[in-house]
């Protein structure tokens, strides 16, 4: 895929640049900030643009803003991806196996998953991180909890249609063993449209992630955007900068994790239509 | 000389809306080792159930199929997938009967290697000998199916199919998606594997110039019936049934493939 037809668009474009910032920010934290983001750098509450050294400020305990930024985008980016391959991996077998067998097995996996549906995923994430406690696996796995559901329905429904194909048939025929046809001949060709959840699904985890931290059931061991929020909100009327700037950079971060994803999607589809 | 395939009283029905219909209407037939027998008819009378059926991709209401002596509808799991290499089917669409993903070398090495018949370290050489056998370059195998003419895949789909030496290959209307030149290539490649290796071939087709060429036998269907049987040659020239009229009249350009006397005469 070249990468002038991922840029034909203004929204992938702007999608691209912000996520490839993010993803700049999140590799570069440890060597451009290579102390503690938790320790305190300075006085308490300096506002932004003050001190050189410190250039966004310092929070309540004197905390470097800009250091908590950049640490924390490794962590929304860390747990959004976590989350979303965590979800498709899961998603895509479930779904597989449920279209691929048909029959009581697909009726039992679908109708847990339709449980799991019916259960706000937000409060699925908060029960499990709250019963098993915060660290950064769960609440990966507290995100994916909720998030599976969607690439299960997609890559079941794409396994229905794949598996009356006359390749599967022929796969039959020559004697390949079910699991096999399933695993090699079917899902590959299910999971295009499967991974092109993926953008929404990193979006939506970092958000969740963000909220679960300003609930204070994030990580405590790592600096995290939900977590800047929350500890902002205590004096936002005084020193809002505090909740506004990791505010801003998570509605940046989701809408170019999104649009990059959409155009990733629409760019892979313009291939296929001219191939 | 005992059958290798013995088809009794296959029926099928589908439910189509409220009503059903019958696909099949207790048909029997049988095939002996390295004989070719033609399935013709109309659309939608039948064919590609039987074929289907015969594979075991789709399950008869009534009837048996002994192949080898030995019963199919009743073979399960292992036993079945066992009993497919003797067993092979070729599809009508080559194109949509192999994997979009898969390589031409990939799609000849899987029944080599879910059958164990190849070593791993001996596939490559094995797969360059099938693709020769069917006429193929061996420098096809890194090639990606859709990167390969209509008639190559269907010599692939040939070299898949012939890779576990089957008695018996199903081929449901295998020359309908190819053009009429290359249409007699296969036909004559078909004729030269059925000479050399004995294999027997159930030719489903409405295309009676081809039939002709390659068929022993035929049998006509009509509406899931077998309504005429007999010798390939007495059959064409002068049907008894009412469908066997009305193909042979609908098919003007008669003779279109020369016969093939060398291969014709080994079958007594």
């Amino acid at each position: 895929m070249s990468l002038s037809r991922l840029f034909r668009t203004p929204e992938a474009a702007a999608g691209l640049v912000i996520l490839g910032l993010l993803v700049a920010m999140a590799v570069a934290a440890p060597w451009l900030f290579p102390r503690d983001p938790l320790a305190i750098a300075g006085q308490p509450l300096l506002p932004p643009f003050q001190d050189w050294a410190l250039p966004l400020g310092t929070d309540r305990l004197g905390r470097d803003v800009v250091a908590g930024l950049f640490h924390g985008a490794r962590t929304s980016l860390a747990v959004g991806l976590a989350a979303a391959a965590a979800s498709i991996l899961v998603g895509s077998i479930v779904g597989t196996v449920a279209g691929f067998a048909g029959g009581l097995v697909d009726e039992v996996l679908m109708r847990i998953t339709d449980a799991f549906q019916t259960v706000p995923g937000f409060l699925l994430s908060l029960a499990l991180v709250s019963v098993v406690g915060p660290s950064l696996s769960v609440v990966v796995a507290a995100i994916a909890l909720s998030a599976w559901t969607g690439p299960t329905r997609i890559a079941r429904a794409e396994v229905l249609s794949i598996r009356e194909r006359d390749y599967v048939a022929s796969a039959r025929v020559i004697g390949m063993h079910p699991v096999e046809i399933a695993f090699r001949e079917v899902l590959p060709n299910a999971l295009p449209p499967v991974l092109a959840l993926s953008s929404v699904i990193v979006a939506a985890a970092i958000l969740t992630e963000a909220a679960l931290s300003f609930l204070g059931l994030g990580d405590p061991n790592r600096v995290t955007w939900g977590g800047m929020i929350a500890e902002g909100r205590a004096v936002l009327r005084s020193a809002p900068y505090l909740s506004v700037i990791p505010g801003i950079a998570l509605v940046l971060s989701v809408l170019g994790v999104y649009l990059a994803g959409e155009g990733v999607v629409e760019g892979t589809a313009a291939r296929e239509g001219q191939a | 000389m005992s059958a290798l395939l013995q088809v009794e009283g296959l029926s099928k029905r589908y439910w189509r809306g409220d009503r059903d219909f019958s696909a099949l209407d207790g048909i029997s037939f049988s095939i002996a080792p390295g004989e070719t027998l033609a399935l013709v008819g109309p659309s939608g009378s039948g064919k590609s159930t039987v074929a289907r059926i015969l594979l075991r991709l789709v399950e008869p209401d009534a009837g048996s199929i002994r192949f080898n002596g030995e019963e199919l509808l009743g073979l399960r799991g292992a036993a079945l997938r066992a009993t497919r290499t003797k067993l092979q089917m070729v599809f009508q669409d080559p194109l949509a009967a192999f994997n979009p993903r898969a390589t031409v070398a990939r799609l000849i090495d899987d029944p080599l290697r879910i059958h164990g018949i190849v070593g791993r370290a001996d596939r490559p050489k094995a797969i360059a000998a099938l693709l020769e056998r069917v006429g193929l370059a061996a420098e096809l195998a890194s090639r990606r199916v859709h990167e390969i003419s209509g008639g190559q895949r269907q010599r692939v789909a040939i070299a898949r199919a012939l890779a576990t030496r089957p008695a018996l290959i199903v081929l449901d209307e295998a020359l309908s998606a190819l053009d009429v030149l290359v249409r007699g290539d296969i036909l004559n490649l078909l004729a030269e594997l059925q000479r050399d290796e004995g294999v027997a071939y159930l030719f489903i087709s409405h295309d009676l110039g081809a039939v002709r060429a390659v068929a022993h036998r035929i049998a006509i269907m009509d509406s899931g019936r077998i309504v005429e049987e007999g010798d390939a040659a007495a059959v064409i020239a002068a049907p008894a049934s009412a469908t066997g009229r009305a193909l042979v009249a609908a098919t003007p350009e008669l003779p279109v493939f020369p016969r093939l006397p060398v291969f014709k005469e080994t079958v007594s």
